[in-house]
Parts: structure tokens; C-alpha cells; sequence
């Protein structure tokens, strides 16, 4: 680490291994709330999908059903029981790793998971790479160049972006770069020609694409995804310059720059050498927690590009009663949600001296 | 400095992306279809009852009888079985099978193969088994009712049903034969096979089911051996696009050969595109209004009669409908046999008003609640507004669905706006719903029947007619017994039957032959050529 | 500025005094500040004005919008902007207009409860939660965090759909998704003030725990909220827009622009402007509060990022 520690430097063998447990164990603390508040997630859920006015079992035997029918399917989804027997006998099957099965896909929800949370995987990476590509590199430039034409652009820039309705940005995207100009593919993740072609391996289309060798089954996904992750990156860039700026601004009127630039340092190393590598930390927190945010944000942007995704998963089994569909959607939106604290908890504590 | 480089490398690929796309057309052995298939829940024939199902398993599977695509008029045709004889008494009809036909697995197709299907949909006692079931066929009794023997296979009903009701409910999804030993391999506790028909197939039709990702895609591909030959299109892909301005781009492009979900906009400016034809077919669908008798000022006769002239049926044909529907103003589809093609209604707010007026109406409020689709929305608020003029507040909720089933199967939506689907293609299967309902009281809890949902008390003398219509044996006469009971229907009836879906078809040119299955049945691609 | 006054004193000079006579005058003069302060910012004051006119035209609107909203004409449907339609005409022949004038109604309607209602339950929980500590605050906090985990629009589409759809519910849905952060902010801000001298004084002259917390620590927890509100209410009129997209908030025919874009979706490629409309209407808004709230930053919460 090129961060000054001054006690680093300093601190005898002992007292490290003291201080390494001491924070071995509050990360243990961490990770004991963090999984209370998985089974708080789920427990909520849970309720939320028994006070639904929306019944399953219709779902499950259709419209025309007579009341035998209904009646038979009710007690074979375990309805009859009560509550807490359904909650805690939901927990003991997903411990076992056992999601159940999806009333409106009839295929198990794991297996579904499977296939939708790579697509919003991919969705939310390209995104975020955009928004950190464009954002740090905007936010960095505004806050060295304070009050000049970058920062008026960024300012005006974020500013956009944390006031469009993104559904709206995307169905207009969609007319004019699709409908207009056909510079990219529409709706959907792939053209129809090259669905299904591409072996699955990781079910994320250009990824397995390119391990496929497929060049045109690549461009073909790129040319779908570029919209629909643009406009989330925009979201992410919008984010990610402001916090990057600030957290600039606040290293560049610290004395160690003072007193590197009357060193003589160029002010490019000034701004990237020190400045810069001081934000790292921070900055890494903003962009999982932008990343995080985008995994489980999108739900419109799946709507409209017909993404085939988990939000919009989540979603349309919201409206359909399908709660096994919601709770094994929710609990993975959770975990990502736990680890991406988890990870930037573990980053400041280990590696910010700041936090000892 | 690192962050130049990557941009411009960002900018590389872009580029290499968005480079004009030449978007080839599709191969010209394989057909993609634009669809909304994500109501597709189960591929068990036996338990398959949403229309993207059923347009699915039409092709995968055979039946007894089919219809011919090339010449729907003609009805019910010759398919696995090659004839057929009623019994003297009419209890029992007898069906030859043909011998050369043969599952995909490759085992041969047998009488024993057809009588199982049919004892096995009895069984399993899905929401569609009253398809049969009302032959009188119980999970008991089934086994002796429908036998096998040789290349023979009998069917013994419990009243003497006329004969063409009995062949049109075989043409029904529900009697899809399936390949009996294959489905068995695969059976888990006893559930005769369900779990793994549900997403899996063991028909003998033209098409062999290849993949079925469920709010995607279903793939078909042509059956070498199919007993009428090969089909000419190898592939057939069913992409889920939900929206209809999505399909209409890509129908434009040249990326898909067929375009189902077009709205009246979008196919009003395709028609216009060079290379696109638009094919306009009746579908069975009703579009109805059905009026809660549980609810006071609903049940008033006056009211009724005045709704019947509160819906701008010319206005809304002519504009957000344009195009999808027809005014239907009965119960029975056009292409059923015995429907009745007058038109007692129009569009008349002083009439309605006279007559609410006359009957010392002064106004009232209604709250409703309304599926989330476009087209229910927009006829509920032309609705809402015409009624205002009146002096009816009409207070719209708009729900999913799953929801507004959920209340009306409890009778609690007081004016439910959506379509009635027929199950089978015999007039029996609508007027046995609008029109029969045999005991109205709650406990009776006949959630399947529109007339009891709507609480609407069918007159004795309607309901003895129904079931009558059922057992006569002469088809002309038949026609006529169902054609008075629209007659008596539309004179008193709450449930108002407004509309019939078109379904217009968004065709590649060349693209010929395209059946969605009409009024009476599913899609069946079979036929389809593309030539050039 | 002198600090000696000369009467005939004008009410500018009485207000930036440096050495006010009363408490009243010292307090008028710091808001004259701050507003001086927020006037400097001009973007902050086009967004002021542009919610002002909104506000205005929310209260006028039955005089000021040409046609009434709910006005069918299914003969006149989807006709492009011109001299009788400024904006052109939705699917079932209504001005987009006047629709958009009464829409702005329930556009404030849902922003201005929301923004009332989620701080609120915050600076309740988080204040308790900060000041009992012990087991209290654990469980709040746990609380707090299971209902942050949750993907928020998700969370909002299952309220509604559990409540069933309106605006009253879409409203307490976005308050029940929202209040998690004002939460964690009381909470660290009352963890900063809990021990402070003020306090222990208070404590001294036997005032009680409920007392010390409604008198002393909310009043200080309050401009940090409002600050964040500020920022926040785009977020909610973007929220908000996006349940009536899934048709979910405002019932039809009410003229919400959320649900205004989503009756224009299916018509955009020939017709663009029936969603193209609302959806500039929200981004007009919603930009005005942002600027707003960036200046409200600058003038209440001067160690926040200034720019």
C-alpha cells in the first residue's frame, strides 16, 4: 500500500496479530448481523407474499378450474398449513438448497435463477464499467480543474442523470438508436437467429460467445446490450463522478499535497500519484455499492428492453402470486446486498489505517 | 496514462458494433414467430390451458380428429383415427386407428396409446378434464368407459350426446394422444407422468419440441417421420416479444417471418412497408361486459338495458380497437355452428338515458376493477365516460390479471371487462358458461361458470334448453335450439357480449399459408411454406 | 457592514446586523442570510422558479388548463401538437396538455406527502433507536438494514400490489421504502449530540428522556433531514413516475405522467409525442428539485459538498 501509516511502520509483531484478531472478529460480528438480516429479508418477503391478495393457486389451475380442483392443488402447494410451519419448512428447504418450484415458469426456481441472474449480471457490469470508465476519470479532472468547463459539464451531466425517468430515457433510446437509426439491436438480449445457438457456459452471452468463438453471435449481443447498459452506466456515471469528485476535492486541500506541490511535483503526479491512490478505497466502496445498485435496480430498464433479467423476474412473479419466484429472487438480491457490504467492511477495516 | 487507453478501446468495439447492421434474413427452411408466449405454465397436454400452450402442443401432438389447416371450414377431420362409427343407441362411438403413424420416440402409435391418454387426463383431473369429464367419464369408472382393442378404441358415454360435440371436444388439446410407454418411464409417485410432461413433450406430431425456455423462446423442430411427411419449415422458433412496437421493428428489419401481437397503430403503418402483408383472422375470443347481479343498482333491468347502449361500439371499433375486433354482440363466435348474427344494440347515450330515466334512475356509483391490459383499460374508460353522461359514476382499479380473477370467480367485481375464450370447438362450450347455471347461490360455488360468477340466475327454461342442445343429434336442428337461446339471451341477459377478436397476422411476403387456428382451434405450422 | 445603527434603518440593513437586539431579529437575519446565500446560486433559483410555476399551476389548474382532462374525443385521437393541442392529443383523443396541467396535482400530491411521511418514521426510529441504544437500537437498526437490502422498487411494487393499487398506497409504499436512510442519519446524528454538554445540563435540571427528545435532539436532527429530503425528492417523483408506469399508482382516467407514458409506450414509433410529453415534464420537475435541493445544501448544511 502507498498509503502514509504512521503506526504501521511502527507497530511491534504482537500487537499486529492482536489488532488482525481483533478485526478477524469484528467482521465475524459482521457477517452474524448481516445474516440475521438475510433471514429478516426473508421472513418479510415471506409475509408480504402471504398477504398478497393474489392467489397461486389460481395461477397454478387456471381460470376454468371448479372448486374440487382448487381445492386439491391448495393443499398440494402446503397451503393448508399454518404460517410459521410454511416459513420455517420454506428456511429448511433452502438451507438445503432447494428453492422450490416456480407456479408461472412450472420449472424449479434455482434452475430459473440460474438463467435470468447472468443476464442482469452482465447487464449491471457493463454498466458499471461504463459509469467507472467515464465517471472517475470526469470526476477526478472536475475536482482538479474546480469551477472550469469539465466540472460545469459533469455538474450538468449528474445532474441530468439523477433527474431523467429511466424508463422513459429508455424507450426513447430505443426509438431513435433502434427504431430510427437501427444502429443497435432492439429488444432482448440476442437476435432471434442467434438465440439458443451459443452453448451455455456461463449464461452470460458475450462471455459465451467468445469462449464459443462465435464473432457474430458476439456483435450480435453487443449490439443488444450496448443500449440497455449505457443507460444504467449514465445512472452509475452520474454517481460515481459526483462521489469521485468529492472525495477529490477533500484530498486536494490536504497539506500533503500542499507540500508535495512545493516539492515541485508535476500536478500530475500530484492528482494521480498521491490524490488519487488515497481515494482508492473509498472510491472501490462507491462502485460496489453502485454495482450493487444496479443488480438489483433495474427493473425497469429490464421492462423495457424486455431483458429477460431478475428484476423483471422478481417482478412478474410479484404479480402473478408466484412467491417461491420472489423469495428465491429476493434472497439472491440479499446475499448480493450482504457480500458487497461485506467486501467494502472487509476493505476499510484490513486496509483503510484509518479504521483501527 | 491508463484511463486513454481504455476509452479508446471502448470506443474500438463500439464502433465494430455499430457498424450498419446488416440484418440477414431468416434461412429460409426456418420460421420465427414474434409471440407472447409467457403464459405458457405446463406442455402437459392433460393439463395445458393457456393459449400459447395449447399453440404449442397443437403441433407437437396428434388427436384422434384434427382440423385440416388448409380448410378449417370443413370442421373436424380424420387425423390418428381414419374413421369412426356411433353405436344404434348413440351411447358409444367406435374409432379406427391408422398404423403407419409413429411418437417421436419412435414406437409405433396404438389404440392403447389413445385410450390411455384419455383415462390419463380423466385421472390427473386438471382444470381442463371437464372437457371429458362431461361425457361422463370419472377417474372409476374410465378405465371400462373407454377401452382398446386391436387398432379399435370405444368410447361409452352416459347419455346419448350428439355425436358432433362429442368429435368436436376430441379436437381439444385434452385429447392430444401421448406416447404411453415413454411418459411411463418417466413417471415419479404415481403422478402418471405430469411432472415430466410439464416441460417436456411425447406427441407424434409434425414438430418435436427442441427447447422451451419459459418468457423466451420455443423452438420446434420438424419430424422426419410425420405420417403426412416431413413438414416443409425444419425449424420453427417462437421468440416471447411483448411488445408490440418490439415486434413490429423487428418485423420490419426482416428479422422475424411473423408478427402476432400487433396493435391497430402499428399494423395501420406496417401495411404500409414494402414486403410486409397483414392476414386478418377471426379468433373465438368474446370480448364481454358482464354485469354482478350482486350488485343493486346492476341488477335493476333498467340499468342493463341501458348499459347495452353506453358502449360506443362504433367509436371504439373504429379507433383503439380498429382492426382486433368486431362488434359481436352473442355469445357464440363467428365459425360456430348456430350463431346468431344480429345486432340489437347501438351506441345511443339519450335512449339509455330515457330509459334510466323511466325507470325513476337518478344515478349512482360503481367501483370496478379492471385487468391491466391496454385494451380493457381503454374500453373501461370510454365506458366511464359515456356512463358519466348519464349520471353513472363508473371508479376504475386497474389490477393484474391473477387478481381480477381472483375476484371474479369470488363474485366480487360488479362490471368485469375481458375476453371468454371457447375450450373446444362445439357452441356447447360457450353456452354452457354464459348461459347455464343450474343453482346461484353462493354455496354452490360454481367458479367455472361466467353466469354464476356474474350472479346472473339463469331462467329454467334457458338452462334445460342448453343441456337439450347438447343431445340432439341433427345438426340443423341443433343450430336452431342455439340460436333461440341467443335470441332469448340478448333480451335479458346481463352477461353483454360486445366484441370478437380478430387477430391480425404481420407476414414477410412469402410467408403462405399461415393458420393461427381461427375461432375453433391453435396455430398449427405444418403447412407453412416460404416461397420467394 | 457597520455594526452601529443609523435610523432610519432599512429593513436589509435591520436584517444583516451584526449585532442583533433580539433573538427574533437574530434568527429573521440567519435565514436573510442563508437566502442571500441561496440567491447567489442562480441554477438553485431556476429551479425555485420552476417550482413555483409548477405549484401555481397545480392550484389553477381547472382555470388555467384549455379542455378538461378527462374529455374524450375518440375522432381527434393521437393528433401531433398544433394551435388546438399545444402538446397533441393522447389514445382516446384527450389534450395532453390539460392533462399534464392537472397531472402536476398528483405529481405534488405523492411528492409532498412522501417527502412529509418517510422522514418522519426516520427521524422517529433513528432518534429512539440513537438515544435508548442497547437492545432498542440493535433491533431498529436490523430493522433498518433488512429493509435497505431490499431492492426498493421491488419492495414499493409489493406494498401496492398487497394494498391494492392507488394513489394513497402508491404514497405510503414510497414512504415505506424511503425512510431507511433518514433513519441511519437521525441515528448518527443523535449519536453525536446524545453526549454533548447542552444535554447533560438538560438532563440536570430534571428534564426527561422524552422530553430531551423531542426538545433538544429532533430540532437538531432536523436540518440535516431537510437537506436530505431536498435531494431526495427527485428520487421520489422518479419512483413514483415508475409505479404509475407499471400502472400501479394513480388509477385512469387520472392524468398522472407516470401512467402517461405507459398509455403512450404502445404508440411511440408513430406517435412519439404521447409519451415524449410527460416524460419531459417529469424531467423538468424533477430537475428543478434537484437544483433546488443543491442549493438548500449550500445554505443549510455548509460542510456538505459545496460546488
Amino acid at each position: 500500500m502507498a498509503l502514509t501509516d504512521p503506526t504501521g511502520a511502527a507497530t511491534q509483531p504482537s500487537r499486529r496479530r492482536a489488532l488482525t484478531r481483533r478485526r478477524v472478529r469484528s467482521v465475524a460480528g459482521t457477517v452474524l448481523s448481516l445474516a440475521l438480516t438475510l433471514l429478516g429479508l426473508l421472513l418479510v418477503t415471506f409475509i408480504i407474499g402471504r398477504v398478497m391478495p393474489i392467489d397461486p393457486v389460481l395461477k397454478v389451475v387456471g381460470d376454468r378450474a371448479t372448486q374440487a380442483q382448487y381445492d386439491a392443488a391448495y393443499i398440494a402447494m402446503g397451503l393448508d398449513q399454518p404460517l410459521i410451519m410454511q416459513f420455517l419448512s420454506y428456511v429448511g428447504d433452502v438451507l438445503r438448497g432447494d428453492f422450490g418450484r416456480s407456479i408461472s415458469t412450472g420449472q424449479p426456481v434455482a434452475q430459473d435463477i440460474a438463467r435470468v441472474f447472468p443476464a442482469t449480471f452482465e447487464l449491471a457490469a457493463l454498466g458499471t464499467f461504463i459509469g467507472v470508465v467515464i465517471g472517475v476519470p470526469l470526476g477526478v479532472i472536475a475536482a482538479a480543474r474546480r469551477g472550469g468547463i469539465i466540472d460545469q459539464v459533469a455538474r450538468v451531466v449528474a445532474l441530468v442523470g439523477y433527474s431523467m425517468p429511466i424508463f422513459w430515457l429508455g424507450l426513447m433510446g430505443l426509438l431513435i438508436f433502434y427504431g430510427m437509426l437501427g444502429w443497435v439491436g432492439g429488444p432482448g438480449r440476442q437476435g432471434i437467429l442467434y438465440d439458443g445457438m451459443v452453448p451455455t457456459v456461463t449464461g452470460m452471452v458475450l462471455v459465451d460467445s467468445l469462449i464459443a468463438g462465435d464473432w457474430g453471435a458476439f456483435r450480435d449481443a453487443f449490439s443488444h446490450i450496448i443500449l440497455p447498459a449505457s443507460l444504467l452506466g449514465y445512472y452509475s456515471l452520474a454517481y460515481i463522478s459526483r462521489m469521485t469528485r468529492s472525495f477529490m476535492l477533500e484530498q486536494l486541500s490536504a497539506e500533503y499535497v500542499t507540500t508535495a506541490r512545493v516539492k515541485g511535483l508535476s500536478e500530475r503526479a500530484v492528482i494521480w500519484g498521491h490524490a488519487f491512490r488515497n481515494i482508492a478505497i473509498p472510491l472501490v466502496t462507491v462502485i460496489a455499492l453502485s454495482f450493487g445498485s444496479l443488480l438489483e435496480g433495474s427493473v425497469l430498464t429490464e421492462i423495457i428492453f424486455s431483458w429477460p433479467g431478475l428484476g423483471s423476474y422478481i417482478t412478474r412473479g410479484l404479480l402473478s402470486g408466484d412467491m417461491n419466484a420472489v423469495l428465491g429472487g429476493t434472497v439472491v438480491v440479499g446475499v448480493c446486498f450482504v457480500l458487497l457490504n461485506l467486501f467494502s467492511d472487509i476493505l476499510y477495516r484490513f486496509l483503510d489505517p484509518r479504521s483501527t | 496514462m491508463t484511463y486513454h487507453l481504455t476509452t479508446r478501446a471502448m470506443l474500438l468495439a463500439s464502433a465494430l458494433a455499430l457498424a450498419p447492421a446488416a440484418w440477414a434474413e431468416t434461412p429460409a427452411d426456418t420460421l420465427v414467430v414474434a409471440h407472447t408466449i409467457d403464459d405458457i405454465i405446463s406442455l402437459d397436454p392433460a393439463q395445458s390451458f393457456e393459449f400459447a400452450g395449447n399453440d404449442v402442443n397443437n403441433n407437437t401432438y396428434d388427436r384422434l380428429v384434427d382440423f385440416d389447416p388448409l380448410d378449417p371450414d370443413a370442421g373436424f377431420q380424420p387425423s390418428l383415427a381414419t374413421e369412426w362409427a356411433v353405436s344404434e343407441d348413440g351411447l358409444s362411438i367406435t374409432f379406427t386407428l391408422r398404423e403407419d403413424a409413429t411418437f417421436h420416440s419412435g414406437n409405433p402409435v396404438r389404440a392403447a396409446d389413445a385410450a390411455w391418454s384419455l383415462q390419463r387426463a380423466v385421472k390427473l383431473d386438471k382444470t381442463p378434464a371437464f372437457i371429458l369429464t362431461q361425457f361422463g367419464f370419472t377417474a372409476d369408472n374410465v378405465d371400462q368407459m373407454i377401452t382398446a382393442d386391436g387398432n379399435t378404441l370405444t368410447l361409452t358415454m352416459d347419455k346419448p350426446y350428439a355425436p358432433s360435440f362429442v368429435l368436436n371436444c376430441l379436437t381439444a388439446n385434452i385429447a392430444s394422444v401421448v406416447d404411453m410407454e415413454t411418459v411411463m418411464a418417466n413417471e415419479v409417485d404415481g403422478d402418471l407422468g405430469n411432472g415430466w410432461l410439464n416441460t417436456n413433450e411425447a406427441g407424434s406430431g409434425a414438430y418435436v419440441l427442441s427447447a422451451w425456455r419459459p418468457n423466451e423462446a420455443v423452438q420446434l423442430t420438424s419430424y422426419e417421420e410425420y405420417w403426412q411427411g416431413a413438414p416443409e419449415m425444419k425449424r420453427v422458433i417462437v421468440r416471447n416479444v411483448a411488445e408490440s412496437s418490439a415486434q413490429r421493428l423487428l418485423l420490419e428489419q426482416g428479422d422475424i417471418d411473423v408478427a402476432r401481437n400487433l396493435t391497430p397503430t402499428d399494423v395501420e403503418s406496417i401495411a404500409a412497408v414494402d414486403g410486409v402483408t397483414i392476414l386478418d383472422e377471426p379468433r373465438g375470443r368474446i370480448l364481454y361486459m358482464g354485469l354482478n347481479q350482486k350488485d343493486e343498482l346492476l341488477s335493476n333491468p333498467a340499468v342493463i338495458e341501458a348499459m347495452k347502449h353506453l358502449v360506443d361500439y362504433e367509436g371504439i371499433t373504429g379507433s383503439f380497437l380498429k382492426g382486433q375486433f368486431v362488434t359481436h354482440q352473442t355469445f357464440l363466435p363467428l365459425g360456430y355452428l348456430g350463431v346468431l348474427e344480429e345486432q340489437p344494440w347501438t351506441y345511443d347515450v339519450e335512449k339509455a338515458r330515457q330509459i334510466l330515466t323511466d325507470a325513476g334512475i337518478e344515478g349512482g356509483t360503481i367501483t370496478t376493477r379492471v385487468r391491466d391490459l391496454r385494451e380493457y383499460v381503454d374500453v373501461a374508460q370510454t365506458l366511464q365516460a359515456s356512463m358519466a353522461q348519464v349520471g353513472l359514476t363508473l371508479e376504475i382499479e386497474q389490477m393484474t390479471g391473477a387478481q381480477v380473477l381472483d375476484a371474479y370467480r369470488a363474485r366480487e367485481v360488479p362490471i368485469f371487462l375481458g375476453e371468454w375464450g371457447p375450450d373446444y370447438s362445439d357452441p356447447n362450450t360457450n353456452a354452457a358458461t354464459f348461459a347455464f347455471n343450474p343453482d346461484n347461490s353462493d354455496e354452490a360455488a360454481a367458479v367455472g361458470l361466467l353466469a354464476w360468477r356474474n350472479a346472473y340466475e339463469v331462467p329454467a327454461e334457458m338452462n334445460e334448453a342448453t343441456v337439450a342442445a347438447t343431445l340432439e343429434q341433427d345438426a340443423d336442428a341443433r343450430a336452431a335450439m342455439y340460436q333461440d337461446i341467443q335470441r332469448q339471451y340478448q333480451a335479458e341477459a346481463p352477461i353483454v357480449p360486445l366484441f370478437q377478436r380478430i387477430e391480425q397476422v404481420g407476414m414477410r411476403d412469402g410467408v403462405q399459408n399461415w393458420w393461427s387456428g381461427g375461432a375453433i382451434s391453435s396455430v398449427m405450422y405444418r403447412q407453412v411454406t416460404k416461397g420467394e | 457592514m457597520s455594526a452601529v445603527s443609523r435610523p432610519p434603518e432599512s429593513r436589509r440593513d435591520w436584517l444583516l446586523s451584526d449585532a442583533p437586539q433580539t433573538r427574533r431579529q437574530a434568527r429573521l437575519g440567519a435565514i436573510y442570510q442563508g437566502w442571500l446565500t441561496f440567491r447567489a446560486n442562480k441554477l438553485a433559483m431556476v429551479g425555485l422558479i420552476v417550482l413555483v410555476l409548477l405549484i401555481g399551476m397545480a392550484i389553477l389548474a381547472p382555470w388555467i388548463s384549455p379542455q378538461s382532462p378527462y374529455a374524450q374525443n375518440l375522432a381527434d385521437r393521437l393528433q401531433p401538437p398544433s394551435a388546438a393541442h399545444w402538446l397533441g392529443t393522447d389514445a382516446l383523443g384527450r389534450d395532453i396538455l390539460s392533462r399534464l396541467i392537472h397531472g402536476s396535482r398528483i405529481t405534488l400530491f405523492i411528492v409532498g406527502t412522501v417527502a412529509l411521511i418517510a422522514p418522519i418514521i426516520g427521524l422517529l426510529i433513528g432518534t429512539v433507536a440513537g438515544f435508548a441504544g442497547g437492545w432498542v437500537d440493535q433491533v431498529l437498526m436490523r430493522v433498518t438494514d433488512i429493509f435497505l437490502a431490499f431492492p426498493k422498487l421491488i419492495l414499493a411494487l409489493a406494498f401496492v400490489a398487497a394494498l391494492g393499487p392507488s394513489i394513497g398506497n402508491a404514497v405510503l409504499a414510497l414512504a415505506l421504502t424511503a425512510w431507511p436512510p433518514y433513519a441511519r442519519l437521525a441515528r448518527a446524528e443523535t449519536l453525536t449530540i446524545r453526549n454533548a454538554d447542552f444535554i447533560a445540563a438538560a438532563r440536570l435540571q430534571g428534564a426527561g428522556r422524552f422530553r430531551l427528545l423531542i426538545r433538544h435532539i429532533w430540532p437538531l436532527c432536523l436540518s440535516s433531514l431537510i437537506v436530505r429530503v431536498a435531494l431526495d425528492m427527485a428520487g421520489i417523483i422518479l419512483s413514483a413516475a415508475g409505479l404509475g408506469f407499471l400502472g400501479l399508482g394513480a388509477q385512469p382516467p387520472l392524468p398522472e405522467w407516470g401512467a402517461m407514458i405507459s398509455d403512450g409506450r404502445g404508440y411511440i414509433l408513430d406517435f412519439w409525442w404521447v409519451a415524449a410529453m410527460p416524460g419531459i415534464a417529469i424531467f423538468l420537475v424533477s430537475m428543478a428539485f434537484n437544483l433546488l435541493g443543491d442549493g438548500l445544501r449550500d445554505v443549510l448544511d455548509p460542510k456538505g459538498d459545496k460546488s
